[in-house]
């Protein structure tokens, strides 16, 4: 028997799992943040319809507070494997009065964004809606499926799932209802960082260690450099140049950075390897309460 | 912290765990991911804090895979959980299923996927009913390597003979299954790691290799190269488009043929039969996006163009054209029904899909059914309730290409939809195909 390696597996598992959105959904989209996974996931499409281009757009929920990087990246990125993109705007549900937006110094826009991806949703008519999400990030992610289905609301409900057998997905639903996918279901946040090393997938700078104005609240260390995030006056005195890198990439206000020199993917492997706290673990979202990710998923979160 | 394994010669295992309530599953598994240091602080943390607040004497690691508010809460597994770790020799994949009766489905879904199967027992109770209902599910489900795992030998002083006389019970009982898979027995604590992560000075007796030794090193031959070459058409790649590409021209006609291999191997020249129209023709290029290929491997992802015009798209199959499937409108297969709601009963009708075609099916007749407890097959009731086991007789609206389970489980399984909900209601292992139901003398051994 040839035997593969684990990443060929996981290449091939996720390139099957695009192929049978692309197969069983009429109007699929690729979610698409600038964060790593959704990248990879990005990567992974382009090569699972080579020489075709991707047959459905790439999707991108814009919080608004967005890192200028993410954004100079997503625009490059979009253009570099011929991809269409469509943004979904938070300001314009705020805009248009459909959601109203958290006050106070940790506000944040993250929850808000469930509201415009399922309008854009129904906007758009999108049957299925592909997710970088990893079972490994977030217990309550560990029992999502590949196929995740979603009521008339956008809803998700854990405790009623289609179960998955062997390698055979069903993506059958009624009229209004969609599906999101996982084809990263089974990778480690390691496992996407051996791929990006392996492949040379250029990533956002923020990946990578750089100097920058933060502010640390309660052991949180916080982007101060664009002025998205309010500071209290006492927290002004406070803001420091540090060595920082971002695990993950969000909205701005919930995004946590850590202090580390590394400044190439074997460092980052290096780095990630030693490391003792999951990447949510810089999420000030997740630390909500012990159910926050479980209740933004039901009610149609990423 | 993730092990850092070598991306270049590290495999992949999937295995799942079995066993009944106070086992000690989540506390072997616990252990595999806390010695492996592929738990991490703020997770450790955030179980003690559960813990504490729970009342809990000690921390828990089943609420580690406990995901779901309802299972925390009333302190079950409801559902399948998956579950990462590394060594810098493997990496591994965990489906860790709930052991009660009710959870039947789950641990079929577990199975599905897995290489090899875990079964735990208390080795002060021995062979236990549920010992031998999640060996049945795993041999039924065709999982090739079942590791004994004798646990709480602490609890027995670690005695010899107590291990020996349920490894005994335990072959005398695996010999009467249909499929008899590989036994490793291993005596262990979970509790205090003994044959876990290293041999334990308390069970000199026993030469064999510990738990993750045996994990790391066994060979497992799911889909092989050797077996017969079998590729499903997921999608058709056509690009339509004057566009030049580097490796493969113009791509005006490029028409390629995407899909995973399910087993055995292709080589460009190859003779091939392309289901469903059963035409003949020769393969002309096996393309990646890294380029050309010589040769298609099991569990790889393609896009394979063949020299004629062939009629097929999903749902097609492409073989060798001196390795046929069996083709047949009508087949017997056992099933684990999975719906709480509804029951499957004789004339039931469905969604079939099988590989990656969608067929409507109808329930002829029901064979019979399994008894799970005692293995006995019953004919008393023809209505399958939730997590039933048992054969039955299906008529499809058109042909479809297939193997026995036994001989591949790939294009032998298949899942039944329900038409009303959409739901996926049932599993399903192909076991002989019928030409013609009528008669009897028709039918084809396979």
């Amino acid at each position: 028997m040839s035997a593969i390696t684990h990443l060929q597996f996981l290449e091939s598992e996720a390139i099957y799992i695009l192929r049978e959105t692309a197969a069983q959904f009429q109007k699929p989209a690729l979610l698409f943040s600038g964060g790593k996974d959704s990248i990879v996931m990005a990567w992974l499409a382009r090569k699972a319809f080579h020489p075709s281009r991707l047959p459905f757009p790439l999707l991108h929920v814009d919080t608004g507070h967005n890192f200028p990087e993410a954004i100079e990246y997503r625009d490059w990125f979009v253009q570099e494997i011929g991809a269409s993109l469509t943004v979904g705007l938070v300001q314009k549900s705020i805009d248009d009065g459909r959601v109203q937006e958290e006050q106070g110094h940790n506000a944040s826009r993250n929850k808000l964004q469930t509201v415009t991806l399922l309008d854009t949703i129904e906007e758009n008519q999108y049957d299925a809606c592909l997710g970088g999400g990893r079972r490994d990030e977030e217990k309550a992610r560990a029992k999502e499926r590949f196929f995740s289905h979603r009521d008339g609301f956008g809803q998700w409900d854990p405790k009623n799932q289609r179960p998955e057998l062997w390698n055979i997905f069903n993506g059958r639903k009624h009229f209004g209802e969609h599906f999101r996918v996982f084809p990263l279901s089974n990778w480690t946040e390691m496992d996407i960082w051996q791929y990006i090393r392996q492949e040379n997938i250029p990533l956002p700078s923020l990946y990578f260690s750089h100097q920058r104005k933060i502010i640390d609240r309660h052991g949180q260390l916080l982007d101060a450099s664009t002025g998205i995030i309010p500071l209290h006056d006492e927290e002004k005195p406070k803001v420091k140049e540090m060595t920082i890198r971002f695990r993950t990439v969000g909205d701005i206000t919930c995004t946590g950075a850590v202090e580390s020199t590394a400044s190439t993917i074997d460092e980052i492997v290096a780095e990630v390897a030693a490391a003792r706290q999951t990447e949510r673990g810089t999420r000030a979202d997740d630390k909500r309460s012990e159910n926050a990710m479980e209740d933004r998923k039901k009610e149609g979160y990423f | 912290m993730d092990v850092l394994v070598n991306p270049t010669e590290s495999s992949l295992l999937r295995f799942t765990t079995a066993g009944s309530v106070d086992d000690g599953k989540s506390t072997l598994i616990g252990r595999l991911l806390y010695d492996s240091k592929s738990i991490f602080e703020d997770q450790l943390l955030a179980v003690e804090e559960s813990s504490k607040r729970r009342g809990d004497a000690h921390v828990n690691l089943a609420l580690l895979t406990d995901g779901l508010r309802a299972e925390r809460e009333q302190g079950i597994t409801i559902d399948v959980a998956y579950r990462y770790f590394a060594t810098p020799k493997r990496k591994f994949i965990i489906a860790d299923t709930p052991g009660h009766i009710q959870y039947t489905r789950n641990m079929v879904t577990g199975a599905s996927t897995a290489d090899l199967a875990i079964i735990l027992i208390d080795a002060r109770l021995g062979v236990i009913e549920q010992t031998m209902r999640h060996t049945y599910l795993a041999s039924l489900l065709r999982i090739g390597h079942i590791v004994l795992a004798v646990n709480k030998m602490d609890l027995v002083g670690f005695d010899e003979a107590v291990y020996n006389k349920i490894v005994a019970d335990f072959q005398a009982f695996a010999k009467g299954l249909d499929q008899l898979p590989q036994v490793t027995p291993i005596p262990m604590s979970a509790l205090n790691g003994d044959n876990v992560v290293d041999r334990s000075e308390h069970t000199p007796w026993y030469t064999g290799p510990s738990l993750l030794q045996h994990l790391e090193t066994v060979q497992v031959h799911s889909e092989t190269a050797a077996d017969e070459a079998r590729f499903p058409v997921q999608w058709v790649i056509r690009p339509i488009s004057d566009r030049k590409d580097s490796k493969l021209g113009n791509l005006h006609d490029y028409r390629g043929f995407a899909g995973r291999m399910a087993s055995g191997t292709f080589r460009v020249g190859d003779d091939v039969l392309v289901y469903p129209s059963e035409m003949k023709s020769k393969i002309t290029g096996i393309h990646t996006f890294e380029g050309p290929q010589e040769e298609a491997i099991p569990q790889l992802s393609y896009s394979i163009t063949v020299a004629d015009e062939i009629d097929t798209s999903r749902g097609g199959m492409i073989v060798k054209a001196n390795e046929p499937t069996q083709t047949s409108q009508e087949f017997d297969a056992m099933i684990c029904w999975f719906a709480d709601k509804k029951t499957l009963k004789p004339n039931s009708r469905f969604h079939l899909r099988h590989t990656t075609n969608d067929v409507r099916a109808v329930v002829t007749d029901v064979l019979y059914k399994v008894n799970i407890s005692t293995l006995e097959k019953t004919v008393a009731s023809k209505e399958f309730s939730l997590n039933d086991i048992g054969c039955i007789r299906l008529r499809c609206a058109s042909p479809i290409f297939f193997d026995p389970y036994g001989k591949n489980r790939t294009t032998g399984s298949f899942v039944l939809v329900d038409e009303q909900t959409n739901n996926t209601v049932a599993a399903g292992m192909i076991t002989r195909s019928l030409v013609d139901a009528g008669d009897e003398d028709a039918e084809v051994a396979i």
